[in-house]
């Protein structure tokens, strides 16, 4: 049982009940002044930002970086808890406030574990080293003598023990020291277990928790008229019938939209679809027609600087060898977390106060500050947990939004897109297009390899993965089209695409030379190993981790069922390892990915049941995008509306069961939110050879 | 505007609002019972599940007009103490990653054991069609089968 704050402890987010039976969430941010009380009033002890202790042992630990579903308020607090040597339920995680104290507060890259796993057990390990120097001293022991354990310091001789609590004042006297011994990985008890997620209970019991869910006082809820299509602007807007929906108290122009305020979401909806608003043209209105034909031309081109060349592909290709070419497409996507872009705002007297879902807190702020034309110090911001990112919050457009509707309407708004306003205002997944070519050489090994990308707006290819340095003749050309149409970074940014046709080519490769596609990567990887050509940026020991862990797992190879075919594909991502068997079986004609076996090699594991979840989400999300979803603009405007259009899986095509083992290791982390995703695509893909014959080059399959 | 008595987790409530005002809204906006979640707007993805009279709605599509006498129960009101055997099992079996999605999840699960107290994995298939975008799927699948495993189930 998760220990819950005391009422009359002030928290930096601060819940109430209010009469109604309604909850009402708020918070508020402590000034410099307040804290400092708060600290002489309650907290006892508290060597750093992440964790206080009173002197009746009551720990709270801060959850430094956003909650977007990917478990780091679980995980970065079990940190903590592991170095303090605490019981894990005896704590209370509170998230923390955005705060330069707490260091660069991201949500994005895979990298909230991997670069806060050592500074954050040097926070829990020099607060139990000050416990422990705090017991001794009142003992008068020496320090050696003595070790903490589940919230007690104990001095061994004697079996003496001093709870946390009571020791919080006199360690509150002590130096803070600035080089500590961090425990030995062999007596974690916390790290590498199974915890589950810190808000379950009140995820599974409705509580308010998100930033959809903040209700404040004199709130109204603010709903924008946006453009049709990317390449118009706002002319002009007649707001006459907007005004007389019951509940709509404003409408005002906060840039370069207009926002109608009501006292409900509805009305607010209401009114808005009752703007009369004028849009004129601003730039191209672009199609993907358009797109797919600039594809075609760049991919057939050499780009003037390789972002890999090794050897001379063209030599190669002109030796004789049996040569292979496909091309692989793969469409935008949008990001559609399930709770849709919303934000807080209540700008006020110079000051702003800004709650909601944001993967780039600092970025907002600054962000902000910069939109209202006021001091970043006059920005505060509190972060809820947040119903999924995927990258689409890597953007703060939607607290500069609200910021700028509160402070055109002077009042604290809660500014809210609909689902169509979100699919056809995002930035996407770029699109991209490949043309793979490969030479056979007579000793049926790959002499030459060349790829041919290109996508909207940046690159589509990650020159330096697998298969680089295996292969003497190797090539990457990258080509970006220019489009006004906003592209940006979405879950795994450039190996979502690039994986898919690597590791599908790989798979034609390993079928037009007759070898299992398991032992063709085996073999590349080895020849990376005695006789690379050029560098190899990858860990090839870690590489063959999760190839071998795989097949063993999924009994690749030594099982033959009737309907039953399988696929391979592994990827290299955010410094982790990721190999997926996907197992399709086929009923009455039809196709379903019913199993997935997945091992991974990212470094030691936190959260075992977290960890798991991220891979088991990560798969399922690159299936489902992968049979399911396109984006696609016609004269700028985004053909899928909603969800019915923009398509999800749904249980009955979900695998039945995603198996995920990690590989042991004693290294420290590595990323685990995206790494998982890049495979995905390719492996169902060469299953669904496997079972067909039939190559899908092309995103998304769209079986019927 | 127009005045409505909607019984709510077995609370008599007064509602003055639009007769098109979708029951999500008046659950969220008007009651501030805020567990009950937006996602489409078009009755897809389910994440606005709440019951009436036992029976899973999408509350994003339901006029409070039509909302009548019937009973409405929404995740805040599906047990007294959070501790329905759907509730529990998703804590055990650690469903949630955002999270946003699950309270709709767990009303559409809580109204198929209502008609299948057992249900199959074909049964799941056929019954839970709600959207998740972080990919919990099996793990609710898993949790409705710890549920049901569970004796008290049938009754709630």
């Amino acid at each position: 049982m998760i220990v819950e704050a005391p009422v009359s402890r002030r928290n930096f987010l601060r819940i109430t009940t209010i009469a109604g039976g309604g909850l009402m969430v708020g918070f508020s941010l402590l000034s410099e002044a307040e804290a400092h009380e708060h600290i002489a009033e309650g907290v006892v002890f508290a060597p750093n930002a992440y964790i206080t202790i009173d002197n009746k042992g009551f720990v709270t630990l801060m959850a430094p970086n956003p909650e977007i579903g990917q478990g780091v308020k679980t995980a970065l607090p079990m940190i903590l808890a592991e170095e303090l040597n605490v019981k894990w339920d005896s704590v209370y995680v509170e998230m923390a406030p955005l705060d330069k104290k707490y260091g660069s507060q991201v949500a994005g890259g895979s990298g909230a574990i991997r670069s806060r796993f050592t500074p954050i057990r040097q926070a829990g390990a020099t607060a139990r080293v000050m416990l422990i120097s705090a017991a001794a001293s009142q003992w008068s022991v020496p320090e050696v003598e003595c070790y903490a354990e589940d919230g007690f310091v104990i001095h061994k001789p004697s079996g003496k023990k001093l709870g946390y609590g009571e020791l919080a004042a006199k360690a509150a006297t002590l130096r803070v020291p600035t080089d500590v011994k961090l425990k030995d990985p062999k007596d974690f008890k916390i790290i590498g277990t199974r915890v589950g997620n810190i808000d379950n209970h009140k995820i599974v019991t409705g509580q308010p928790l998100y930033g959809m869910d903040t209700r404040r006082e004199g709130m109204l809820f603010a709903m924008v008229s946006r453009p049709p299509a990317f390449g118009k602007v706002l002319d002009s807007f007649d707001d006459t019938e907007a005004r007389k929906v019951a509940g709509v108290k404003n409408v005002v122009q906060a840039g370069t939209v207009v926002a109608v305020l009501a006292t409900s979401t509805w009305a607010a909806k209401k009114g808005r679809d009752k703007l009369k608003v004028v849009w004129k043209d601003s730039g191209k209105l672009e199609s993907t027609t358009e797109h797919d034909i600039a594809f075609k031309e760049m991919i057939s081109q050499k780009s003037d600087a390789p972002s890999r060349n090794d050897g001379d592909v063209e030599t190669a290709f002109a030796g004789g060898g049996k040569v292979i070419e496909a091309v692989y497409e793969c469409p935008a996507l949008s990001h559609a977390p399930m709770e849709p872009i919303n934000f807080f705002a209540d700008v006020k007297d110079g000051k702003c106060e800004l709650y909601g879902p944001t993967q780039v807190p600092a970025n907002m702020r600054t962000s902000v500050a910069k939109a209202l034309n006021i001091p970043e110090e006059n920005v505060t911001l509190g972060m809820p947990r947040q119903g999924g990112g995927f990258g689409r919050k890597l953007r703060p457009d939607n607290g500069v939004e609200a910021a700028l509707i509160s402070a055109a309407a002077k009042c604290p708004v809660q500014m809210f897109w609909t689902r169509e306003d979100d699919i056809q205002g995002d930035f996407y997944r770029a699109p991209a297009m490949y043309k793979y070519r490969a030479v056979i050489g007579t000793d049926n090994t790959i002499q030459g390899w060349h790829v041919n990308s290109a996508a909207l707006n940046g690159g589509g290819s990650v020159p330096n993965g697998f298969p680089a340095a295996t292969i003497p003749h190797f090539r990457h050309d990258n080509h970006s089209v220019k489009s006004n149409i906003q592209m940006g970074p979405w879950r795994a940014p450039t190996s979502n695409v690039a994986a898919f046709a690597d590791e599908t080519f790989m798979d034609e490769l390993a079928h037009e030379m007759k070898k299992d596609p398991i032992a063709l990567r085996l073999e590349l990887l080895e020849k990376a190993k005695t006789a690379p050509v050029g560098q190899v940026r990858y860990d090839i020991e870690k590489f063959k981790s999760v190839i071998n862990l795989v097949a063993e797992m999924s009994s690749w190879g030594k099982i033959t069922k009737p309907n039953v075919y399988y696929g391979f594909a592994s990827y290299f991502s955010f410094n982790s390892y990721a190999a997926h068997v996907a197992e399709i079986t086929k009923t009455n004609g039809k196709l379903r990915v019913t199993k997935v076996y997945s091992a991974i090699n990212c470094g030691r594991v936190v959260n075992l049941s977290g960890a798991e979840n991220q891979v088991q989400g990560a798969i399922v999300d690159g299936l489902s995008h992968a049979m399911f979803s396109k984006i696609t603009f016609d004269q700028g405007a985004v053909m899928q509306k909603n969800f019915h259009t923009y398509k999800f899986m749904r249980m009955k095509d979900a695998p039945l069961e995603v198996i995920v083992k990690f590989v042991p290791s004693e290294d420290a982390p590595t990323g685990l939110g995206e790494p998982g995703l890049p495979p995905v695509a390719p492996a169902v893909g060469n299953a669904i050879f496997a079972a067909t014959g039939k190559r899908y080059r092309k995103l998304p399959f769209e079986l019927v | 505007m127009a005045k409505y008595n909607v019984n709510v987790n077995n609370k008599l409530l007064a509602v003055d609002a639009d007769a098109d005002t979708p029951l999500l809204w008046v659950l969220r906006d008007h009651l501030n019972l805020v567990g009950t979640k937006f996602g489409c707007g078009i009755a897809q993805c389910g994440a606005c599940t709440v019951h009436l009279e036992g029976a899973a709605i999408r509350s994003c599509s339901f006029p409070i007009a039509a909302v009548g006498a019937n009973k409405i129960t929404t995740i805040e009101g599906l047990s007294a103490k959070g501790d329905h055997p759907l509730q529990k099992a998703w804590e055990e079996v650690d469903v949630a990653q955002c999270g946003y999605c699950q309270s709709g999840q767990i009303m559409a699960a809580a109204a198929l054991l209502k008609r299948i107290p057992n249900p199959t994995d074909a049964d799941i298939d056929a019954n839970m069609d709600n959207i998740c975008r972080c990919g919990t799927h099996a793990r609710i699948r898993k949790a409705i089968h710890v549920a049901a495993a569970k004796k008290g189930v049938a009754h709630k």
